[in-house]
């Protein structure tokens, strides 16, 4: 007896919801990072429970290939994140307004 | 059985995330986030994806989380003590969003009752890493050439980003050389 499909799909669109309102409502931006991170396992849980349901081994591949994307997304953001801090000493997003006209 | 730890991985996954959310120290922040990644490991082992959850402890748990604590104590940032002024956005963009989890709470309930499909691959009692690789190196083979490119890149760019003022050091560092003077 295993637990049905759809009982995966609401915990990821549950955890998917709660990185979405992270990076609109925070302004630390280190924690919208971590709200992106969210998103990316949330929708990890839904390619699992679908490979799973569907026994097809593409959806755990797929997974392989969002945690490369993934490690290479925080990478990249750290680092920007580094040079802004030295460039401006914050982190709070109100304050970076390079790109805005 | 199932049900049961479905249930606890289910519910600290959701308590967790929520509290990566609205906990306002970035420590705590990113230690809740560590809980939940383990929890996620713990419910790919109940779903049969055994190589993953190991991946996942050692990439996510392991060197992503590190890598956020790192940076969170190097900048040694204070709290932040409100949220974004820009929170009516977030509401705007939320309401509809719930609107829709509603529908698939309501209307998605009669879908995924059929059973599986026939089983192309016997996850249940073959060896996972050994499906996983033979897919990866024949099928998904390209795929995986472009995931090394990417980290490369990846790799590259964040060096020249964290690196301060590259050309400015470069024209320093050459008369501060032991032997030039």
């Amino acid at each position: 007896m295993s637990v049905p499909v759809f009982y995966y799909v609401i915990l990821s669109a549950i955890v998917f919801l709660t990185g979405i309102v992270g990076v609109l409502i925070r302004r630390n931006i280190i924690a919208i990072l971590l709200s992106i991170e969210l998103m990316l396992n949330a929708t990890n849980i839904n390619f699992v429970a679908f490979s799973d349901h569907l026994q097809v081994i593409g959806g755990q591949v797929f997974v392989f290939f969002a945690l490369t994307v993934a490690a290479a997304e925080v990478a990249i953001g750290l680092a920007i994140i580094i040079a802004l801090h030295r460039s401006k000493s914050t982190i709070n997003v109100e304050e970076f307004n390079l790109l805005k006209w | 059985m199932a049900y049961v730890f479905f249930g606890y991985f289910a519910g600290m996954i959701t308590l967790t995330s929520i509290l990566v959310v609205v906990l306002r120290n970035p420590v705590y922040s990113t230690l809740s986030l560590l809980v939940m990644f383990f929890h996620v490991a713990g419910l790919y082992i109940t779903l049969h994806a055994e190589f993953l959850a190991a991946v996942q402890i050692i990439v996510y748990a392991g060197a992503i989380v590190v890598l956020y604590l790192f940076v969170v104590m190097l900048l040694n940032v204070n709290r932040d003590d409100r949220y974004h002024s820009q929170s009516r956005i977030a509401v705007f963009v939320s309401v509809p969003l719930s609107i829709e989890f509603l529908v698939l709470l309501s209307g998605g309930m009669g879908a995924a009752r059929r059973d599986p499909a026939a089983m192309a691959v016997d996850a249940q009692t073959s060896d996972n890493t050994l499906t996983i690789g033979q897919a990866l190196y024949s099928t998904y083979l390209f795929p995986f050439e472009v995931a090394s490119l990417i980290l490369l890149a990846a790799m590259v760019g964040a060096i020249l980003l964290a690196k301060p003022h590259i050309g400015k050091n470069e024209d320093k560092d050459i008369p501060q050389a032991p032997g030039a003077q």
